[in-house]
């Protein structure tokens, strides 16, 4: 199928965005081993809750197979939200780092689609996010010896990759708060960001926690793609099993993107018609 | 000297009796909103108003460099800016070459650049990474821009060496041609420069004006410029708006300009004693910025 002109320029514009992340990724690549480093720290001190149980209720509380069994739990669900977490912030401070630099009238002036900065953005995030995460990966099952003879790991993929649309929408929704509040809206993307660690399931099941949190975990997309992984890596339930929860996701993404563009472009306006476009925070 | 290589924009000229630039009775507020505890109180009077364009209009002919002249915090900045889309007048009309910046705000950018008074960059990544991200987003075919950026980044005096370094490690005033480059780059046919050469010591400021002319005369291309510097106004312009308060109190050509201010007693006034003649005030005097 060939593509209109116009879709072909607007794909071949969004490598810009993809190319510049790139670019700056290694232009920083100190900060990057330091994130790795500090990301690698949080999943290994998270990880190792699980290992302490016993000491901390001083009694053996759980059997060898039971902390192996939290242990997986707990280092899926860090792993995951780092992921999460990695594609939700990049989109996020697409506006924040470029008000930081400066050029953010210069993007903003180009002939680009916003949509199209955004997929540029997101593409990128789903790579950085999935190889960021890769590598702590390596480290903690370097370090822990995990139990992954049931796991499923092309059903993981797929939940991983079809849910990270829903957060790529939540993100570009986020993003708005830069652009409207620029001396402490990247600061109130981390609310966002925390609110969905609470509900989300990370490193409790969603229903054990305590009301409101276990009703609110319902509406966060991030609870299926933690519990479908952990459903595929832990139970090794394939595609097939997986299925509706690929599907809701699926659909969920499909209608967050839109809704984070449309917030979006009334926050575009919105700047436009006030000025905040020019302040750099 | 040698001359430099451009795309022919993809773009076909409107009639000749369509202007570059035609701004009408354009109006820019900006207010402060009372605070949070007022709001509650039910007071929504804003607490700050400042008038920035005060209706506005003019035009500008294809071709012709025009200068918008005043000081700072005078609203010449929020006019580029308006022009360039970057904020949406209030009221009244902005089109470039026909296209009305706000209905076929698309269209309008791709006939427009803008260098502002700050350099603005990725300092991290090389003037090379910085270029080709603007020339993708321009839609400028990547193995084209390459050699194009070369080719007027050595032009504009800077070294090969220096196109593959952080951005961060050059002056400003390279900093700022770097800037002109990029602009120049996506072949704009309306070129918004904002204080270009503010804060460059007199050889760059000299390099740069010759570069301006230079596009205007060998790419045919309309060149908005914002400047407080009366000279290069003087030695640059067609046509020059003086804009105080956000208003344009004259709009001429520099000698028409001069001529409306001269008498007995100031028989070859320069633009500064036009400015004075005509505001009451000297260039200098800043009026606070608009937020």
């Amino acid at each position: 199928m060939m593509l209109a002109p116009a879709a072909r320029r607007e794909l071949r514009a969004s490598y810009a965005f993809v190319e510049r992340n790139i670019n700056l990724t290694r232009r920083y690549w100190g900060w990057e081993v330091v994130w790795v480093l500090y990301t690698v720290a949080n999943s290994l001190a998270v990880v190792l809750i699980a290992q302490s149980v016993n000491a901390a209720v001083g009694q053996d509380a759980l059997d060898d197979v039971q902390i192996d069994a939290l242990v997986l739990f707990l280092a899926i669900g860090a792993l995951v939200w780092h992921y999460l977490a990695v594609v939700f912030e990049t989109v996020s401070d697409m506006i924040s780092w470029e008000r930081w630099e400066g050029t953010i009238e210069y993007t903003f002036m180009a002939p680009v689609r916003r949509s199209t900065h955004m997929v540029g953005t997101a593409v990128f995030s789903l790579v950085y996010g999935f190889l960021h995460t890769a590598i702590v990966l390596v480290i903690i099952v370097l370090v822990f010896d995990l139990n992954m003879g049931n796991a499923d790991y092309f059903a993981a993929s797929m939940v991983l990759l079809i849910g990270s649309i829903s957060l790529v929408g939540i993100g570009i929704m986020g993003a708005v708060l830069p652009l409207l509040y620029p001396e402490r809206g990247a600061q109130m993307t981390h609310v966002i960001q925390a609110t969905l660690v609470l509900i989300s399931g990370v490193y409790a099941a969603p229903d054990q926690m305590p009301e409101p949190l276990a009703s609110l975990s319902i509406i966060s997309p991030a609870t299926y793609v933690i519990g479908g992984i952990r459903d595929a890596l832990i139970d090794g339930d394939s595609v097939l099993t997986l299925w509706p929860t690929l599907l809701g996701l699926f659909i969920t993404g499909l209608a967050l993107i839109p809704v984070g563009v449309w917030v979006f472009s009334i926050g575009e306006r919105y700047a436009k018609r006030t000025g905040r476009l020019k302040r750099s925070g | 000297m040698t001359t430099l290589e451009v795309e022919t924009p993809a773009f076909s000229w409107p009639v000749a009796t369509t202007p570059a630039l035609a701004v009408r009775d354009a109006v820019k507020v900006f207010t402060s909103g009372p605070s949070i505890t007022k709001r509650l109180r039910g007071n929504t009077t804003p607490s700050k108003r400042v008038v920035a364009v005060d209706n506005v209009s003019f035009e500008v002919a294809r071709g012709e460099i025009f200068g918008i002249l005043g000081p700072n915090g005078t609203g010449k900045s929020t006019l580029i800016r308006l022009v360039a889309t970057l904020l949406s007048p209030d009221s009244g009309t902005i089109e470039v070459f026909g296209r009305d910046v706000i209905r076929d705000e698309a269209a309008v950018k791709r006939l427009i650049n803008r260098v502002s008074v700050e350099p603005s960059f990725f300092k991290k990544l090389s003037p090379m990474e910085n270029l080709m991200y603007g020339a993708r987003m321009y839609g400028v075919d990547p193995a084209q821009a390459r050699l194009r950026i070369v080719s007027i980044l050595t032009r504009l005096g800077i070294e090969r060496s220096s196109i593959g370094s952080p951005m961060e490690d050059m002056s400003r005033g390279m900093q700022q041609k770097v800037a002109i480059a990029r602009a120049f780059l996506s072949s704009p046919i309306l070129l918004l420069l904002d204080e270009p050469t503010t804060g460059l010591d007199p050889h760059s400021r000299r390099e740069v004006q010759a570069f301006v002319r230079e596009i205007r005369d060998a790419h045919d291309a309309t060149i908005i410029l914002c400047t407080h510097d009366m000279k290069e106004a003087d030695e640059l312009c067609d046509r020059i708006a003086i804009v105080d308060h956000g208003r344009v109190v004259a709009l001429a050509t520099p000698a028409g300009l001069k001529e409306l201010v001269a008498s007995d007693d100031l028989p070859n006034p320069t633009l500064e004693d036009v400015f004075l003649q005509l505001t009451g005030r000297t260039i200098e005097e800043d009026i606070e910025e608009p937020k």
